[in-house]
């Protein structure tokens, strides 16, 4: 059975998740294919900018700042943008949220809607509750749409089907599509979408979409994308409703001349984006008639309200950190268990659900520190990760089951041995007697017992010199 | 100069070598070594584990020992990384003012050993002779939290005979990361077969890097696969001396 999964409630722990990822000799392909193409575009657009530094700083005080006074710019946006005849709903949580966004659309009359890609729509589940509602969602994002014709996961923040290539494409449109002449060439994939699509977008009266940003002083939704698809989904439907993490909201439309610079740059190695849309009000004869906006926090409150994690949400979803990471360029986003995958996804999720899952997230990665180096708002994901290791831990502490722990049986006993010279000293003498009977004739251990035998799985370790250099160095003395 | 050498835990119980070499070359340099014999290690591994509680005293025990130092020698850059970005966090997190102010006077004297000689000693030629083909990792936190560079190549590429070969991704984590090897063994041996696969194409005798810890993990699929690949730490090739 397969372990793949986004409900972070259900999801394997990471590691298992990925050893069964692992195998699928064309994800790793595709993934590593993928991000390669996007960081060397990425690499070629930010060598441009001599600012570049700056406007990761500037970015980042644009996040914070926003974060700071979360509320006050809440309220501002709300009043801003109702005041031009736009809608808020509140949501605390997914449930709140799928609840809000069906009666809405029950109040349209709608028994279909249009999509443009949003996280948060996926973070509730919303085509799932809306279909047990009677409400059918159509994907016209052409990631999403390959997603929802394969019934697959999305497994990255930008390209959500990253994992597959054109070819897997090609088969999945020809089957679902009825295009059995259909070829694997990009723009005839293309062509095939547009066509499926153009019949819902002329159809369908409501659309559903999520919010890069909210502007706080001018009521903005701000939406970005570059495929022309979601500019139809924004401007065709009589009702459009957007689902928005209640961190989107930045305080000044002047802010977006820093954002969409890094921004594009960052997710998809693009200078400008190529469709920005900016929703201020509802203005007759001219998009959407019914305007709404649902502000949802599931557990956004939480985060904010640490301190020590609060740089999470600073995060513009670009991407970037999922395309430097080594750990995702192995497994891709499906490993992690849920919708928001790679380096912030190991921060975010498990935050998201306080703690109470996801717990082998902030452990799938080498705190390489790749992704903080990129993140276009300087999020020290390293540094959360760490973070959020001490709270797994210490939430363990103090229970029955740690003192049967290997880990942690381990780390305790290390630590004592490390605050005593002699003990340590005992220690590397009694290793060395310990460790006789798994030495092999070439000087080397070739396996290990219990969790050190996860390392001689695939790799060797020298037997201990003869000598430690503490012992060197008083011999030395001696002479 | 007198320079106290942090050896590191690891380096100490597993690779002595690097420390005898970061000795012999600090000492051919005219400089006075010392072995503050209290030392252990710095915490890095409990507090990146999450296991913060048991980090605090190793920190408090590293600045008690080292506190007076001149210069502090560290050939471990991730240790380094861990003193320099997580002690002030385990002071603030215990609320010790203590530790904070004797961190801010004692940080701007604790040295990754190749920072020591391009920063400190402002020097890239330490007279080293090392025949052989090498290419260099670059250790991940090295690169991103010591912002090394290319001061490691600097010093390698002034070494006499040797055959300094550029590895593709070099900059690539080899999958490591401490406990990351052991809880995520699976990804992290996919990491380092990788790393390995670049390694093996650059045709190098040896893999080095500033850090053991990583090369550990690379030598120890190295060897796994009888590749004729070894490795040594920068130290090493930096001391080595053609016979007079």
């Amino acid at each position: 059975m397969s372990l793949i999964t986004i409900d972070p409630r259900k999801a394997a722990p990471f590691p298992e998740a990925a050893a069964e990822i692992l195998h699928d000799t064309q994800l790793r392909k595709n993934v590593a294919h993928a991000t390669d193409v996007i960081q060397r575009k990425r690499a070629i657009v930010v060598a441009e900018k001599d600012d570049w530094q700056a406007l990761r700083d500037a970015g980042a005080a644009i996040r914070r700042e926003a974060l700071q006074h979360l509320d006050t710019y809440l309220e501002q946006f709300e009043q801003q943008f109702t005041r031009a005849g736009g809608h808020v709903h509140w949501a605390l949580d997914a449930e709140e949220a799928q609840r809000i966004v069906l009666a809405l659309l029950r109040e349209a009359q709608a028994t279909e809607i249009i999509k443009i890609k949003s996280m948060t729509s996926a973070e509730i589940d919303l085509n799932r509750s809306l279909a047990a509602n009677g409400i059918r969602a159509y994907e016209t994002d052409l990631a999403e749409l390959i997603l929802q014709l394969g019934a697959e996961l999305p497994s990255h923040l930008i390209a959500p089907a990253l994992h597959k290539n054109r070819q897997q494409v090609r088969e999945l449109f020809a089957r679902e599509m009825h295009l059995p002449n259909l070829t694997d060439d990009p723009p005839a994939l293309a062509e095939a979408a547009r066509l499926y699509l153009r019949e819902k977008f002329l159809k369908v009266k409501t659309g559903v979409c999520g919010a890069n940003f909210l502007v706080a002083d001018t009521g903005s939704v701000c939406i970005v994308e570059s495929e022309g698809n979601g500019r139809m989904c924004l401007t065709l439907p009589d009702t459009l409703i957007a689902i928005a993490g209640i961190e989107k909201v930045i305080p000044r439309f002047s802010d977006l001349e820093v954002l969409f610079q890094s921004l594009p740059r960052s997710a998809t190695g693009e200078r400008m984006n190529p469709y920005t849309s900016l929703w201020s009000g509802v203005t007759p004869g001219d998009g959407p008639r019914n305007l709404h906006v649902v502000l949802l926090d599931n557990g956004r409150s939480e985060i904010l309200a640490d301190a020590k994690s609060r740089q999470t949400l600073q995060c513009i979803r670009c991407g970037a950190c999922q395309n430097t990471c080594p750990v995702y360029r192995q497994t891709g986003g499906h490993a992690y268990g849920a919708v928001y995958g790679g380096p912030i996804g190991a921060i975010l999720t498990p935050q998201l659900f306080h703690l109470d899952y996801a717990q082998s997230l902030p452990y799938a990665s080498s705190l390489c520190g790749a992704c903080y180096e990129v993140c276009p708002v300087k999020i020290n994901i390293p540094e959360v990760l760490v973070y959020l290791r001490s709270k797994v831990v210490d939430r363990q502490r103090g229970k029955l089951a740690s003192v049967f722990n290997q880990e942690r049986v381990g780390m305790k006993m290390m630590a004592r041995i490390f605050l005593s010279r002699e003990r340590f000293e005992t220690a590397q003498s009694i290793a060395r007697v310990l460790e006789k009977p798994l030495v092999g004739r070439d000087g080397w251990i070739h396996w290990l017992p219990g969790l050190a035998g996860r390392w001689t799985a695939a790799r060797d370790m020298e037997a201990l010199p003869a000598q430690t250099f503490r012992e060197w160095w008083q011999g030395r003395g001696k002479q | 100069m007198r320079i106290s050498l942090f050896i590191t835990c690891y380096n100490d119980t597993l690779f002595p070598a690097t420390g005898k070499a970061v000795v012999s070359l600090l000492e051919r340099l005219g400089h006075e070594v010392v072995f503050p014999l209290e030392q252990t290690c710095c915490g890095q591994m409990h507090f990146n584990t999450g296991y913060r509680r048991e980090a605090y005293p190793l920190a408090k025990r590293f600045i008690s020992i080292f506190k007076d130092a001149e210069l502090v020698c560290i050939p471990s850059s991730s240790c380094v990384a861990m003193i320099r970005d997580y002690y002030r966090v385990l002071a603030d997190e215990n609320s010790d003012h203590t530790m904070t102010s004797d961190l801010d006077t004692l940080l701007p004297r604790i040295f990754e050993f190749t920072e020591l000689l391009t920063d400190h000693f402002r020097l890239e030629d330490v007279g080293a002779y090392f025949p052989h083909r090498v290419t260099y990792h670059a250790s991940c936190h090295g690169l991103r939290s010591l912002h090394l560079g290319d001061k490691p190549l600097r010093l390698l590429k002034n070494v006499r005979g040797i055959d300094l070969i550029e590895l593709q991704d070099a900059d690539r984590c080899c999958g490591f990361g401490g406990t990351f090897a052991l809880k995520n063994a699976e990804v992290s041996t996919a990491m380092l077969g990788d790393k390995v696969r670049s390694i093996l194409s650059t045709r190098a005798e040896v893999c080095t890097a500033c850090d053991n810890s990583c090369l550990m993990h690379i030598q120890g699929m190295l060897h796994r696969q009888y590749a004729g690949v070894r490795t040594a730490h920068i130290a090493e090739i930096l001391a080595a001396e053609a016979d007079r």
